[in-house]
């Protein structure tokens, strides 16, 4: 099991490189001067100047390179060019608000698609299982940014149940949660159904149900229990999809949290802070898709050993 | 499902073409006076905040759609194709190299590489689809690798080899179509994928720029209208997904049909 640690997280690192690299090189595919684009057209040449220095744009690529490596090592990633608050600082304080959101989706998506999945699953070729496909196939297809303000309407405007957009009590907590996570519990809904009916096909189920267990039950204690390595998986490496669609919730209910923080940043041109917020979330991902590895090796030694 | 599917993309299509010109008014003409009026028997979806007809915009936003879709696929199924199969047939050192820039490019979720390079280059339609083509070919790289990586040891490809047939031709005449069924499929689902991203980055002011009539653009616009025009959103949101349905269903049936795994799971399920 340690080999298989060490060699799973030894992977990554040239991958976090490869991303920080990327994450280094935005700011130089802005075409033109970065500094003058941050600056707007009608700054002074001094200004840019200054701004060029501070940024270190005037040094080699190869020092910049250095320097923003070290930095990010070190979690420095520059100042804010609009607060001038250290970047770090800045992620920081917006990271609690994105995980609550992220985590609640999760949760909710987790607490429809489970059971819809089983349902589909148990009672297949019925009109359950066609109305529980249709409604994942729905939940796919229905962008999150559209989800959002409509269940805004509904539920804030017409039925005045909920708030509309920020955040402080469970209550606003609801329609972003919900509406980030309607497309993750489409995805897992088809693949409890998929994987429970892979499970169903395997001798243990038809042994169980001769011994007399129920249908029902063989879904349930059984198959279930095995079908659920793939799809915790599947939870894991949909982390990255909640991370980006809160990116566009947080946006839509005017969520305090590091999607709404990088969207701002791009309105006003403050790349420093745009860099952190990406490099953040892809190293989060990274992370989470490295956590999910190594579940799986660790419940099913097969994998260690590949 | 999958002919449900084929209808709904092809209504989009005979939309998309034949829409602007047959429909009454013209989707940037501005009737200000009347200005976020809902349905009505002449505005059918309403009209939205400088009093243009939605109806008109949500077909000629189609177009805007369609377009983002096709060339966003093209490009990414033809890169990721030539380079999966390079890299699943020679293997080596130029396996390794294009495997790493894959793994590099799928360490970024979804849609964010794509809201970065946007956010770089500036907001524009050639942006959208540039930064779209950019993260879309990895997907197909790494299915071509994986199909090739199996089709290389065939006997047909080998006896193509023994054959003394040059590399160019064995890939393109006996490997590559061997993964093009998947591909097909994916291309399905890609278009779909697409045009969502095409509209989240238009909803979040990155990508259409108005009046230029895109549907992300327009559900953009309705944000601010949420409690005294609800029809801003209503109408193209349906858009977006009723279209991203039709593929999906599609993409869903030829999976379906093209792949012989899921195709005898569908038949032969466990009979209880």
């Amino acid at each position: 099991m340690l080999r298989f640690l060490a060699r799973r997280v030894a992977l990554t690192i040239p991958v976090l490189l490869g991303v920080a690299t990327l994450v280094f090189s935005l700011i130089h595919l802005i075409p033109g001067d970065p500094a003058q684009a941050m600056l707007g057209e009608s700054a002074s040449p001094e200004d840019v100047a200054e701004l060029r220095a501070r940024l270190g744009l005037d040094r080699p690529l190869v020092e910049q390179y250095g320097r923003f490596l070290r930095g990010a090592v070190r979690g420095d990633l520059g100042r804010s060019l609009r607060t001038n608050e250290p970047v770090t600082a800045a992620i920081v304080e917006r990271m609690p608000a994105t995980i609550e959101l992220a985590a609640a989706a999760m949760l909710v998506a987790v607490a429809f698609a489970i059971p819809l999945g089983i349902a589909a699953a148990v009672w297949r070729g019925t009109a359950v299982d066609h109305g529980a496909t249709t409604l994942s196939l729905l939940g796919i297809s229905i962008p999150n940014f559209w989800l959002g303000p409509l269940l805004a309407i509904i539920f804030s405007i017409e039925l005045g149940w909920l708030p509309v957009s920020g955040r402080g009590t469970w209550a606003h907590l609801v329609l972003p949660a919900v509406s980030l996570g309607a497309a993750l519990a489409a995805i897992l809904a088809r693949m409890t159904r998929a994987t429970l009916l892979e499970e169903l096909r395997e001798q243990y189920v038809t042994a169980a149900r001769a011994r007399g267990a129920s249908r029902v039950r063989a879904v349930v204690r059984h198959a279930f229990r095995n079908s659920l390595i793939p799809v915790i998986t599947l939870i894991g490496l949909q982390f990255g999809a909640v991370l980006t669609g809160a990116v566009i919730t947080e946006t839509i209910f005017a969520w305090p949290g590091i999607g709404r923080l990088l969207i701002q940043s791009i309105g006003f041109r403050d790349y420093p802070l745009v860099q952190g917020c990406i490099l953040l979330i892809a190293v989060t991902y990274v992370g989470m898709n490295l956590v999910t590895d190594l579940l799986y090796g660790l419940v099913d030694p097969r994998i260690r050993y590949e | 499902m999958s002919r449900v599917g084929a209808a709904i993309v092809l209504i989009a299509v005979v939309a998309a073409l034949f829409g602007p010109a047959v429909s009454r008014f013209d989707p940037s003409a501005q009737e200000l006076a009347r200005r976020l009026d809902g349905p009505s028997a002449t505005h059918w979806f309403g009209l939205d905040e400088l009093g243009r007809d939605i109806f008109s915009r949500v077909l000629a936003g189609a177009r805007i759609s369609l377009m983002v879709g096709i060339v966003v696929v093209s490009i990414s199924s033809f890169v990721g194709t030539v380079l999966g199969s390079i890299a699943g047939y020679f293997g080596g050192a130029i396996d390794e190299t294009i495997s790493r820039v894959i793994d590099i490019l799928l360490a970024f979720p979804g849609l964010l590489l794509a809201i970065a390079l946007v956010a770089v280059l500036g907001p524009s339609l050639t942006n959208v689809v540039l930064a779209l083509s950019l993260i879309g070919w990895v997907g197909y790289a790494r299915l071509v690798r994986g199909q090739v990586l199996r089709a290389r040891e065939f006997e047909f490809v080998q006896a193509a080899r023994a054959l003394g047939a040059d590399t160019t031709r064995i890939l393109v005449q006996h490997v590559i179509p061997t993964a093009l069924p998947a591909v097909t499929v994916q291309a399905t689902l890609g278009m779909g994928g697409a045009i969502l991203a095409e509209a989240a980055l238009s909803f979040l002011g990155l990508g259409v720029q108005p009046p230029t009539p895109s549907w992300g653009t327009m559900l953009n616009g309705g944000r601010t209208h949420l409690l005294d025009a609800p029809h801003l959103t209503i109408f193209p949101g349906l858009a977006i997904a009723f279209l991203v349905l039709g593929f999906n269903f599609l993409g869903d049936g030829l999976r379906d049909a093209l792949d012989p795994v899921t195709r005898r799971a569908a038949s032969s399920g466990p009979r209880q």
